[in-house]
């Protein structure tokens, strides 16, 4: 059911010749069967544009990407994609946008139909179901977004910062809305934020990426037991060390991009570095 | 999109409340401007530039009141009324499909849009003489060129809403498994909609504008079993007026299409409210 991504090599670059812009380079790892991965980065470091290799939507300009060793050429139904912003579809309701993906095969089954009904309710727009997606709040277009990808059981679920944009109250509730429905329908999920609290929530396993050009940078395991809660997590020593661990690391990253291309910059956090570190 | 919207409604939505009383105050004072305005030289004894050459509106209300008694002057309206829907119409149904093929088909927009934008800035009314060597009937004719007026700016707004829909709706339903019908069918089209309204509701009113000058030039058309003047639409209503010399036959015409206008938007609008609900306010 569930399935496995294997990233081998992946390079990507826009454009040609002296104008070549380099996102991803030499990037490579994997996605564990029934296991969430979260991949967290500076921003603009390039998680998008892998996210958007492995949904297929581009080719890479060299390397391979496999999902259960068959090589990727193009968008599946095999993998769903949920996007920073709401790509609800704006003149169907709640219901209707759920049901899209059934419908597109042809399965508006019964069985489809109480799907449907049981994920309305598990991300609590029962009530909602006939509203149209601008009147609903930025919470509930995410949740219904979640729903409408999750009735489509991918093999593998991607999300690309999908609370993004959001209050801190109603992010916080979404991650534990999130954890629960990860936690009832278990399969491969592939992750991409820039909160390191919201990685070591969500995560099985986390990858930090260096700065553009990206790739990995490391690779940690998160141990914590299921289910979780938000309140609780960062009571564990193994969360906060794990933390400052990633911390440290995507400060490093994050202080290359703002050094690129300035001599005077790359000095200053050279020297600034040196005196905090003596 | 949503604000646009609000504010392009209100005047369709004015039956209740603030907003009609505004209205009313509003159109009060531009009457009371105008009767004192064409007045002006008998009540305040110097004239009011150009409002002072027109009659004044008691006057016209009386040629209005004495004009909806004669069957020839429905008669009018009811010619151009038909030549505008006529054209619209036709506009519609080929403006839509034309202009989604080109938003759909980088091969189709390649080889159609440049014949369309060279034929687009010409205006409609230079297009009445060719017309009229085109087509065998007058009436033909001038259906043609209310045609053109609307044609080229629904097929502009049809190709941009089209284009501008989000490309996330389209990855989304293509990793749902959606076939291109059904993209088409449940994305494009959906998606192009408010944008076909728009296109439909400034169409109509260009239509207008361009029927009542068509059948100023053409001379008025199937003058046929009503006989001269009084069968010739109102835009050759209006410009037989103005050969007869009636001044307030003028403005009554003038005044007639601005409803007969009004009308057509807002029931074009009150259709695209009904077809797309889910831009109306949360």
């Amino acid at each position: 059911m569930s399935s496995e991504i294997t990233v081998n090599g992946v390079c990507k670059s826009y454009g040609v010749g002296n104008f070549a812009k380099t996102v991803v380079q030499d990037c490579s790892f994997t996605v564990p069967r029934n296991k969430l991965t979260v991949m967290v980065g500076p921003s603009g470091c390039g998680k998008t544009t892998l996210i958007r290799l492995l949904a297929g939507f581009e080719r890479p300009t060299s390397g391979k990407i496999t999902i259960d060793d068959k090589l990727v050429t193009g968008p599946g139904v095999d993998r769903m994609v949920v996007f920073q912003e709401t790509a609800l579809f704006p003149w169907m309701s709640t219901y209707d946008n759920i049901m899209y993906g059934p419908r597109a095969r042809g399965e508006d089954t019964p069985e489809m139909r109480d799907l449907a009904e049981t994920l309305l309710q598990k991300v609590g727009l029962s009530a909602f179901r006939h509203k149209y997606p601008s009147q609903l709040s930025g919470g509930m277009q995410r949740r219904a977004e979640l729903a409408r990808s999750m009735i489509n059981r991918p093999s593998v679920m991607m999300l690309d910062e999908p609370f993004r944009g959001l209050d801190a109250m109603t992010k916080r509730l979404m991650q534990e809305y999130y954890s629960k429905l990860y936690d009832d329908f278990r399969r491969t999920t592939f992750f991409v934020t820039t909160d390191i609290d919201e990685a070591i929530f969500l995560a099985d396993r986390v990858l930090i990426m260096t700065n553009i050009p990206t790739r990995v940078r490391t690779v940690i395991d998160v141990k914590l037991p299921r289910p979780r809660k938000v309140e609780a997590i960062f009571e564990s020593d193994e969360a906060n060390a794990i933390k400052m661990q990633a911390l440290s690391l995507l400060h490093e990253e994050a202080m290359k991009s703002f050094s690129h291309g300035s001599k005077a910059a790359a000095d200053f956090i050279d020297a600034y570095s040196k005196r905090v570190g003596g | 999109m949503v604000r646009i919207k609000a504010t392009a409604l209100s005047a369709a939505t004015f039956i209740t409340g603030e907003e009609f009383w505004r209205g009313c105050v509003a159109i009060v004072c531009f009457l009371l401007f105008w009767q004192i305005g064409s007045r002006s030289v008998d009540w305040l004894g110097f004239a009011v530039p150009a409002v002072s050459q027109i009659p004044p509106p008691t006057a016209v209300s009386h040629q209005l009141y004495v004009l909806i008694q004669e069957p020839s002057f429905w008669y009018s309206g009811y010619l151009s009324s038909v030549r505008v829907f006529e054209g619209f119409a036709a506009a519609m149904v080929i403006g839509i499909p034309l202009g989604l093929a080109m938003a759909v088909s980088r091969i189709f927009y390649g080889i159609a849009f440049p014949v369309f934008e060279v034929l687009r800035p010409i205006p409609p009314l230079a297009w009445v003489p060719a017309s009229i060597i085109f087509w065998p009937t007058q009436e033909l004719s001038i259906a043609f060129v209310t045609f053109l007026g609307a044609f080229f700016t629904i097929v502009i707004n049809v190709i941009g809403g089209a284009q501008a829909i989000d490309i996330r709706y389209f990855q989304a339903a293509r990793s749902m498994g959606s076939s291109n019908w059904d993209i088409f069918r449940r994305i494009i089209l959906p998606g192009t909609l408010p944008s076909i309204v728009v296109g439909a509701t400034v169409g109509v009113g260009i239509t207008w504008a361009v029927v009542v000058a068509a059948e100023m030039i053409s001379g008025g058309g199937s003058a046929g079993s009503m006989g001269g003047a009084a069968g010739g639409g109102l835009g050759f209503f209006i410009w037989n007026s103005y050969v007869g010399g009636s001044y307030t036959q003028i403005v009554a015409g003038m005044i007639t299409i601005g409803i007969a206008g009004y009308i057509s938007s807002a029931l074009l609008r009150k259709v695209g409210d009904w077809l797309t609900p889910w831009l109306a306010e949360p």
